[in-house]
């Protein structure tokens, strides 16, 4: 790192660097340890959130110390991240829950209609038009 | 006359911000041409947007930005202990159904957004008629407190926001 930063500065960046790394590491661990698909998609979406963050921050606050300006890029890459993440793993978990989970071993939604992954075509259509017809 | 330039004020302003973001420093030039963007942009998609959710409560806001992001800070440090050391036969993964008041689909979404992103949960579907939410939890020894706990630490505020 550069000399013209303080040494209680290189302690904090350091700080935010290995404790992101650990987050990091534990949710990559998270992927081998877990039992199933479901268990497993909780390890990436939140160990690595703050793994990613730790980095960010440290990032930010390096160009602030040795730079001495700010830098948005990491916060627009939280942004698009924090966007993107649940979108992904909401994907996986319906994909999942497409191929491997039994039905019955889901509760039952609390209206009439069942799980959107779970309603035939035949059903919705039949759902849709009653709606319309009602409205 | 200004509804019809700036058909959506609050997708101008969060495109002008991002993209100075995007640039990194501000200048006059950047300005201009992220306001071109933010006016041009918005004209263009508009006739893809379903409906426009109004946001009643600027100041909640805020407070449920503060609430999540300390949640998601809670959340990586407990997924992180079941995961070093719960033991896998000691897990109790389970599923729950979350009956929702909240209707404005902008508003369900980012409930089930944030739900992904906090303590050992992850959402996973909706009911075909918008009423509920399939989750998902890493550990919970006691399904119905974690549907409590949703409802009445993220639902109420993202009601008081959306509608």
């Amino acid at each position: 790192m550069s000399a013209d930063m303080a040494l209680w500065q290189e302690i904090v960046l350091a700080v935010f660097l290995v404790t992101a790394g650990i987050f990091g590491l534990v949710g990559s661990f998270g992927l081998i340890k877990l039992p199933d698909p479901m268990t497993r998609l909780h390890a990436p979406t939140k160990a690595t959130t703050l793994g990613v963050g730790g980095v960010l921050i440290a990032s930010m606050l390096y160009f602030f110390f040795a730079k001495g300006h700010l830098s948005f890029h990491e916060l627009m890459i939280t942004l698009f991240l924090f966007l993107t993440a649940p979108i992904t793993a909401h994907f996986l978990a319906k994909a999942n829950l497409h191929t491997d989970v039994n039905r019955d071993a889901v509760p039952p939604p609390a209206g009439d209609r069942p799980w959107a992954g779970f309603e035939s075509d035949e059903a919705r259509r039949i759902a849709e038009d009653k709606a319309s017809k009602g409205a | 006359m200004i509804a019809r330039i700036l058909p959506h004020p609050l997708l101008t302003l969060t495109l002008v911000v991002v993209w100075q973001m995007l640039v990194n420093y501000v200048s006059l030039g950047t300005l201009v041409f992220g306001l071109i963007l933010g006016i041009v942009i918005p004209l263009i998609t508009a006739p893809y947007w379903p409906d426009r959710p109004r946001l009643k409560n600027p100041a909640m806001i805020v407070e449920f930005i503060l609430v999540v992001l300390w949640d998601i800070v809670v959340a990586n440090i407990v997924v992180a202990k079941t995961i070093l050391f719960t033991r896998n036969t000691s897990m109790h993964p389970a599923w729950i159904s979350i009956p929702l008041d909240l209707r404005t689909p902008e508003a369900i979404t980012v409930l089930a957004g944030t739900i992904t992103m906090t303590p050992g949960t992850v959402s996973s579907d909706v009911a075909a008629d918008g009423r509920s939410l399939l989750v998902h939890c890493l550990d919970a020894p006691d399904p119905d407190a974690v549907r409590d706990e949703i409802k009445q630490r993220y639902e109420r505020r993202l009601k008081e926001i959306f509608e």
